[in-house]
């Protein structure tokens, strides 16, 4: 808006400058809208302020303005424009050449002004990043101070537990303690009172034997006094009825107690301790020495595992313990030989089973080392190969899967097909066809037969007729030939006469049919 | 499996002779004496009152038959039938009885435990021990019959005798370091004889033959102990039950524990078998319940039965025992090795229907046999490694490394297995019920009843 200066404005130059300079500054604002407004402004200018730069320059004050141009335009640091003409009339050249450069700078700062809205539009998309960002960060660390807070919270639950559970738990262990020594002295005690009740007891028993043994005697002595015959019921006392005393199991005769006997007992005794101790030490010593055994087979089976003629170790510090192991293999099989003759000896029992001892740890480090390697070895070929491998895999998979899919699809037709021949059809006419074309053949063969066993029943039936005329014929004829037979005899009869030669001849034919009849 | 017919007897009186060739039954007031193949009476005697033990001596050629309420001790001959020995106590009372192991000497307990009195059969000599211990088992003798060994309690201490079978001469007397004993035993090979407390206090203590002290072991204090104890055949382990379900075996060259056994309610090893017996009943027509068939045919109410084998994780059935009463049903109170060394049996008593079978050369759970009654008696074969056990019906169930079988007996009426015991031979098995005994076996003859 400071771009609009009025026409009053314009007696004063100098002033006019400054204010300019101020107003232009202004012009220069942030706003956008505003710088916009005022390049359209700008731009529009020429057209409507045309009759306000009229204003500024009129006939009159060519020389004025020219000279107020100069200024002006010295300021900015362009060169000026010179009035060398005459009558006062500007030549176009220098003007245009400062209109030129006019908008040069114009354009210039234009270019700085787009430049510097860009940046503030940069700035100001920075700022407000910068600002969401905190906002961000903030309520983030609102967020881990409050679980901060909770976590604290717990553990400080969970301490106390645990001191209310420990206090428990004391609690717990001195109640045991006080019940434990409740019971000792309870046990104490019982015991006591125990040991004066079985006084008393013993002292019970003592005195009903002492009583029975007391009524024994008496009655022993009673029957002393009364009757040898008397029979007493002794039911009293204890006694034995044996009708013939029975010999020893073995056959002989008892012994007397006498110390030899003790002494034999005793040494008896000894004798049966001491066997059976001697067979439970041949039992364990013939253990012993199979294990022995067992222990030497072993070591010399890691001795020979852990030799270097194996290639496959490649490491140089492996190589340094094997020659160790294998010299001290050496010395240890020069040993063994020794060990076997001083084999109950405490220091070759040690000595055994120490070689055993480092030549399994031996072992164990051998496969550790082993394991190791293999798994490095593996490693690396995995990952040289890894993605080719996995792609191979997976194509591999993908392959079989599709197969198997075919496969499933295929089984699950036949399935269905299977399932649809058994059960019964649906449709009448469909299954009329289908059985018809599995018994066509039959049918033809069938129709075939049909045709030839008619065809033999109409022959048989023509037969049948042939020979029935033929019987009927033959019925005929010989009722004919009785006839002739029965006509025969009877002339033959009527001719026993003398009238024999006249009725020969007429007889001639019948007698040759006759003769022919007669002879079967 | 043939079985033979049914005998009577009482008390569950009912004994094979050591050599295997008789079989005596007490019924009443008789002793019944059969040859054990042809189940044809031998030998008929009768005694004074109804007898309430009965034993062979070691020889087979005599029975011994203890009448307690009268006090009388009756002596049978095999060889002389007409022989007869009568042995009074007379008031001083009878307790116990029993042979001594050379077949000629009888040991009577009288009442209270005052003394035990050593009759010969061979001589007019008696012996007196004083203070026997009344006990659960007071009185060992070792398997050679050599050595005799007896608890005697004098003055609130615990004294152990070892007498001499030979002529009773005292061999070794030695305080015994129990609170209270309550048993001892010999081990097989007559050299050690295990001593253990009674069940107030874990304690078991192991002496040589001449008296010293080898080892004692003592698992826990305070808690309920020792229930029962086996010796195994061959000496090498010492099996120790006890209140808390779990056995210990000790070993015989150290005398410490090698391993423990539990009962777990839950059986999750895997490597054990638990076979569960499941009974399935006949299917019955109504048009078949004629008198006829109720009477003859008796599997009408007998239910078969068979094994099954469960899947693991298997559940044990546990019956609590009161807490408030004395003797809980709770612990392990029946050991038996078997003939070979190679397989032990135990019954909890809290798991009674359980029967649970280790084998010794793994020292872990072999198999566990699951009735449907409570376990009433179980018997190992003296030859094979055979198990027999009843249940109080009328089945016997036998099992073995190869499976397990459940035999009915089809006798006549129902035959209820109360107990059972093998034939020295380990060829037939003899099963008493409350009042009969039946014999089964591969060459057991089925007679008709004389």
């Amino acid at each position: 808006m400071g771009d609009w200066w009025t026409p009053t404005m314009m007696p004063d130059p100098s002033l006019d400058t400054k204010e300019l300079s101020s107003i232009s500054g202004i012009s220069m604002s942030p706003s956008r809208q505003n710088l916009h407004h005022s390049l359209h402004s700008t731009m529009a200018l020429p057209k409507t302020s045309y009759s306000v730069l009229s204003a500024f320059c009129t006939e009159e004050n060519i020389s004025q303005c020219i000279a107020y141009i100069n200024q002006e335009v010295c300021s900015l640091g362009l060169t000026g424009v010179s009035l060398e003409s005459k009558s006062g009339s500007l030549s176009a050249v220098p003007v245009l050449n400062l209109l030129y450069e006019v908008l040069q700078l114009q354009r210039r700062a234009q270019r700085a002004l787009h430049e510097l809205e860009t940046q503030q539009l940069k700035n100001g998309s920075d700022l407000e990043h910068l600002q969401h960002s905190n906002c961000r960060l903030k309520d983030q660390l609102e967020h881990t101070r409050r679980d901060n807070s909770g976590l604290h919270e717990g553990e400080r639950q969970l301490q106390l537990k645990i001191k209310t559970l420990q206090n428990w738990l004391k609690s717990e262990k001195e109640e045991v303690q006080k019940l434990q020594s409740i019971i000792s002295s309870r046990a104490t005690q019982y015991n006591h009172d125990t040991k004066r009740k079985e006084r008393e007891c013993t002292k019970l028993k003592e005195r009903l034997n002492q009583l029975l043994m007391d009524k024994r005697d008496k009655k022993l002595c009673e029957s002393f006094q009364m009757s040898y015959f008397c029979i007493l019921c002794l039911h009293l006392c204890s006694a034995i009825e044996i009708s013939n005393h029975v010999g020893r199991s073995d056959g002989k005769r008892g012994l007397w107690k006498t110390g030899k006997m003790e002494a034999r007992h005793e040494g008896e005794m000894y004798r049966a301790l001491l066997s059976d101790y001697e067979t439970r030490q041949r039992s364990l010593m013939m253990e012993n020495s199979e294990l022995k055994k067992v222990l030497q087979h072993m070591k010399k089976d890691m001795i020979t595992i852990l030799s270097p003629k194996k290639p496959c170790i490649k490491t140089e510090p492996a190589n340094d313990s094997l020659e160790q192991a294998v010299s001290e293999g050496e010395e240890e099989i020069g040993d063994s030989s020794r060990e076997t003759l001083e084999q109950s000896c405490e220091q070759a029992r040690e000595q055994l089973t120490n070689s055993i001892r480092l030549q399994w740890r031996k072992l164990k480090s051998h496969m550790e080392r082993l394991d190791s390697q293999a798994s490095l070895v593996a490693c690396q070929e995995r990952e040289g190969e890894e993605m080719m491998s996995r792609k191979e895999h997976e194509e591999e998979m993908q392959r079989m899967r599709m197969e198997l899919q075919q496969c499933k699809e295929f089984i699950h037709m036949q399935q269905q097909l299977l399932q649809q021949q058994l059960s019964s059809p649906c449709d009448e006419e469909t299954a009329a066809l289908l059985n018809d074309c599995y018994t066509l053949e039959e049918k033809e063969r069938l129709k075939e037969e049909w045709r030839l066993f008619n065809e033999q029943k109409r022959n048989f039936e023509q037969e049948r007729k042939n020979f029935t005329e033929a019987a009927i014929r033959l019925g005929h004829e010989r009722k004919a030939f009785e006839e002739d037979r029965a006509a025969w005899l009877k002339t033959q009869f009527l001719n026993m006469t003398p009238f024999v030669d006249r009725k020969r001849p007429a007889l001639s034919e019948p007698h040759s049919a006759l003769s022919v009849g007669e002879c079967p | 499996m043939n079985f033979s017919e049914v005998f009577k007897q009482s008390n569950q009186l009912c004994k094979v002779s050591p050599d295997g060739k008789y079989l005596a039954t007490c019924v009443q007031y008789r002793l019944v004496v059969r040859d054990f193949n042809s189940l044809q009476i031998v030998h008929l005697y009768t005694c004074l009152d109804p007898v309430m033990h009965m034993e062979w001596s070691s020889d087979s050629l005599f029975i011994l038959c203890a009448m307690y309420k009268r006090g009388l001790v009756q002596v049978w001959s095999l060889e002389q039938p007409d022989w007869h020995c009568k042995i009074d106590e007379g008031s001083i009372g009878l307790v116990s009885s029993r042979w001594s192991p050379d077949g000629r000497h009888i040991l009577n307990t009288t009442e209270f435990n005052l003394r035990v009195t050593v009759w010969s059969l061979c001589t007019k000599a008696v012996s007196y021990i004083k203070y026997p211990k009344a006990c659960q088992k007071g009185v060992d003798f070792t398997a050679d019959g050599r050595y005799m060994a007896l608890a005697e309690r004098r003055e609130c201490k615990d004294y152990i005798s070892v007498f001499v079978c030979d002529d009773w001469h005292l061999l070794r007397h030695f305080e015994s370091e129990t609170q209270d004993l309550a048993g001892l035993e010999w081990s097989p090979n007559c050299c050690v004889l295990a001593v253990w407390d009674n069940c107030l206090e874990y304690k078991i203590l192991l002496y040589s033959l001449d008296g010293r002290l080898l080892s004692s072991y003592s698992a826990y204090e305070w808690s309920l102990g020792i229930k029962s104890v086996a010796w195994s055949p061959s000496s090498q382990f010492l099996a120790v039950g006890s209140y808390d379900e779990k056995v210990r075996i000790l070993n015989h060259i150290t005398w410490k524990k090698i391993t423990e056994f539990e009962h777990p309610a839950t059986i999750i090893n895997t490597k054990a078998v638990v076979f569960k017996e499941v009974e399935k009943r006949p299917v019955v027509g109504s048009e078949d319940l004629s008198i006829h068939q109720l009477t003859v045919d008796n599997s009408l109410f007998s239910t078969q039965s068979k094994y099954e084998i469960t899947q693991l994780p298997a559940q044990v059935p546990v019956i609590k025992p009161d807490p408030d009463r004395a003797n809980p049903k709770i612990g392990i109170s029946a050991l038996a090795f078997s003939a070979d060394n190679r397989f032990l049996a135990t019954k909890n008593d809290n798991m009674p229907q359980s029967l649970w079978v280790w084998d010794m050369q793994r020292l872990s759970l072999l198999a566990v046999l699951e009735q449907t009654a409570p376990v009433r008696c179980f018997v190992w074969d003296p030859r094979r490694p055979r198990l027999a056990l009843c249940t109080g019906n009328t089945k016997v169930y036998l099992w073995s490394p190869a499976g397990c079988v459940s035999v009915n007996v089809p006798v006549e009426g129902s035959f209820q297995v109360q107990s059972l015991f093998w034939h020295c031979s380990g060829s037939s098995l003899v099963l008493l019920s409350k009042e009969h005994i039946c014999l089964c076996g591969a060459s057991v003859a089925s007679f008709c009843l004389q």
